[in-house]
């Protein structure tokens, strides 16, 4: 399904009242200023949550600060993706090429088999082989992000037209330039959508890495869920919560931006 | 325009670091299978530079790793180095389905000699252990072992085109010698099947309880997703915000979901006590399955949608024009059609609601993942891998199951 076939075609340069107009209509703005808000005053939120919970003692998270579990979930979820894009768009991009087609097929096997894999069930097993903490956490992140990004980057690249690719070639443009400026832009939409799925997925299992001592928004949730306390469980799945929604609303502009003939 | 420095950049300093060779394509003459070479190259690695099992002095302890020369019995260890000179020398032979006969064959009978190893392997470790509290563990090279042994057999599976039938053939081979081998007590030594003996019961009953939240899960959304489907395939403007809705739903993370339950569904038990009796909690069976069938809500909808747009209006027009009622045209022409795309929607659900129960089991709603997060909880590994594994093997199994399908109704349409 092509992505955005509802959208108003905007004038190319909006006037700057519409401009901002346009900015305030976002949800994207509204939420990703929630977000910060609630990352930074979560503190404040207390007597909210005390009326909503009046037979708890504490109600609001404080064994760290929501910045300082914000922070952790996000690097773990960026150095995880900025690994596996990297393997993903080089695995990718090695069996599309001549030199590595014979890999193509039994890569693919490798991409649809692994994703059938539960990120819970990977995130599980890489603590018998690392251990406990942060560790575990990024290698399964980077293992399971891995899979759609490298499933999309081949899709992506071999859905480039042989006629865009010939045109090329008729231009005189030597193999890497072909890719770089004709098959790479082409492909970048359903690459960007393989990032996208990755990374949502990452935040999602990064939140579980908690379980196994990673320090994540994920760890209100889960000392709320075995302490009985179910007003930490709802401050760190309301952040986390946004914090997914605002990541894929980001990645649903980016995606709208590069695909051709769309802004 | 990035792109184009880039590329200026990369053309200049690339033919100096990477020469390129006047014949690329094929690599060295010999090799006439690229692929199976470089799996019985990770396969040798496994086999030398890592332990073939652990063995530790009981269950909470790391294990020290056993190389597999010291592990099996020689004749085990001789069948094990033919299974990868065999590959090896299929690896150089010329193309041919001989060649990718000799090749299935031997990695399918690796997986299983692999798994036969390691049940040696752990009963001659007890024989000569101190106590009986001693575990071993299948270790990393076991493990790289198994996956250059499996894929093999699909690089096989896959120069040879094979059909479903051969497909479906292979896997209940090693399905069936796997039972077999387990049935015979000669894995039985292995941490993972004490695990399992230990709690055989309860083990059973979580895999009941999992494979029925998410039964329970994937037939509620049916009956909700497919009439919603419906809907938004006629009125394409409701559908469009109405996935839109449900897509943003499915970026919240499972646990968040889950955990965001629990509040409304205790105070609507509490507020009901109809909804009491018939079991709805705050915690429990309740709000993983309502945040199960909330998640698979997309996909089933999604497909339906698209499977029915699938549809070509001339094909709708001639069914009108032979004086069927609409009614006849959705269940006798349109459903047909857009049946394989609706299955594949069921499948992608169904693999994933496997995936997202497992995580349920932190909201006391039970299922495999129990058994992962108390190993979590206790340090015990195996206990972590035998929740883990039977959670892959069940997402895999349902997997192939609805590949089988989809392939039946492609056949039959």
């Amino acid at each position: 399904m092509p992505a955005g076939t509802t959208d108003r075609i905007l004038p190319t340069a909006p006037a700057e009242g519409q401009r901002r107009a346009a900015v305030l209509a976002s949800p994207l703005v509204w939420l990703a200023l929630a977000l910060v808000a609630l990352v930074l005053f979560m503190p404040a939120t207390e007597p909210l949550f005390r009326a909503l919970f009046p037979e708890l003692a504490r109600p609001v998270y404080t064994r760290a600060s929501f910045l300082a579990l914000a922070v952790s979930h996000i690097g773990l979820v960026a150095a995880s993706s900025l690994a596996a894009v990297v393997a993903g768009l080089a695995a990718g991009l090695f069996v599309t090429r001549r030199a590595g087609r014979e890999f193509l097929p039994i890569v693919q096997a490798i991409a649809a088999i692994g994703q059938t894999f539960p990120p819970v069930a990977v995130l599980a097993i890489s603590v018998p082989l690392i251990g406990y903490g942060a560790a575990p956490t990024l290698v399964a992140l980077t293992l399971y992000g891995v899979l759609p990004i490298l499933g999309n980057t081949i899709a992506g690249l071999e859905t480039v037209s042989p006629a865009a690719r010939e045109a090329a070639r008729g231009m005189g443009f030597p193999p890497l330039r072909r890719l770089l400026e004709v098959e790479l832009p082409l492909a970048a939409p359903v690459i960007m959508a393989g990032i996208r799925t990755s990374v949502i997925i990452n935040i999602g299992t990064a939140t579980v890495g908690s379980t196994v001592g990673a320090l994540s928004l994920g760890s209100p949730i889960i000392e709320g869920l075995s302490g009985n306390n179910t007003a930490y469980v709802v401050q760190g799945a309301v952040v986390v919560g946004l914090l997914a929604i605002v990541t894929d609303l980001l990645f649903e502009r980016l995606e709208r931006r590069l695909t051709p003939g769309r802004r | 325009m990035v792109s184009h420095v880039v590329s200026r950049v990369v053309r200049r300093v690339v033919p100096h670091v990477f020469p390129v060779p006047a014949m690329p394509a094929d690599g060295p003459a010999m090799i006439r299978n690229r692929v199976l070479a470089t799996l019985v190259a990770l396969g040798v690695v496994g086999a030398l530079a890592f332990g073939f099992v652990g063995f530790a002095p009981n269950r909470l302890l790391s294990g020290r790793p056993v190389a597999l020369w010291d592990a099996v019995s020689a004749p085990v260890l001789w069948v094990v180095a033919a299974a990868w000179l065999a590959l090896a020398a299929a690896s150089l032979a010329p193309p041919g389905r001989g060649r990718d006969r000799l090749a299935l064959v031997v990695g399918l009978g690796l997986v299983l000699a692999l798994l036969a190893g390691a049940g040696e392997a752990a009963t001659r470790l007890a024989a000569t252990a101190p106590s009986p509290s001693a575990r071993t563990s299948l270790g990393a090279g076991f493990w790289l072992m198994l996956f250059a042994a499996a894929l093999a057999a699909v690089d096989a599976l896959q120069r040879l085109a094979a059909g479903m039938a051969l497909r479906a053939l292979a896997i209940l081979l090693v399905g069936a010698g796997a039972l077999a081998l387990a049935a015979s007590g000669q894995l039985s030594e292995l941490s993972l099947a004490k695990e399992y003996a230990n709690r055989r019961e309860v083990f059973l009953a979580e895999l009941l309880r999992h494979v029925a939240l998410v039964a329970g899960a994937v037939l509620v959304a049916v009956a909700v997703g497919v009439p919603l489907g419906l809907a938004a395939q006629r009125r394409p403007r409701t559908g469009g915000i109405v996935f839109g809705a449900l897509n943003l739903l499915q970026t919240i993370p499972s646990i968040a979901l889950f955990g965001l339950l629990i509040g409304p569904l205790s105070w609507l038990a509490a507020a009901v006590p109809a909804l009491q009796d018939l079991g709805v909690r705050g915690i429990g069976a309740t709000p993983a399955l309502v945040a199960l069938v909330l998640y698979s809500l997309l996909p089933v909808a999604r497909n339906t949608q698209a499977g029915l747009a699938s549809v070509s209006p001339a094909v709708v027009e001639a069914a009108r024009g032979m004086g069927l009622t609409p009614g006849q045209i959705l269940l006798g022409v349109e459903v047909p059609i857009a049946l394989p795309v609706l299955i594949s929607g069921l499948r992608i659900v169904t693999v994933q609601a496997i995936g997202l129960a497992v995580v349920a089991a932190l909201i006391g709603a039970g299922g495999l993942g129990t058994f992962v997060f108390q190993g979590l909880g206790q340090n015990a590994v195996d206990l972590v891998l035998l929740g883990a594994l039977a959670t892959i093997l069940l997402a895999l199994a349902a997997d192939l199951g609805f590949q089988f399908l989809l392939g039946l109704t492609r056949r039959s349409a």
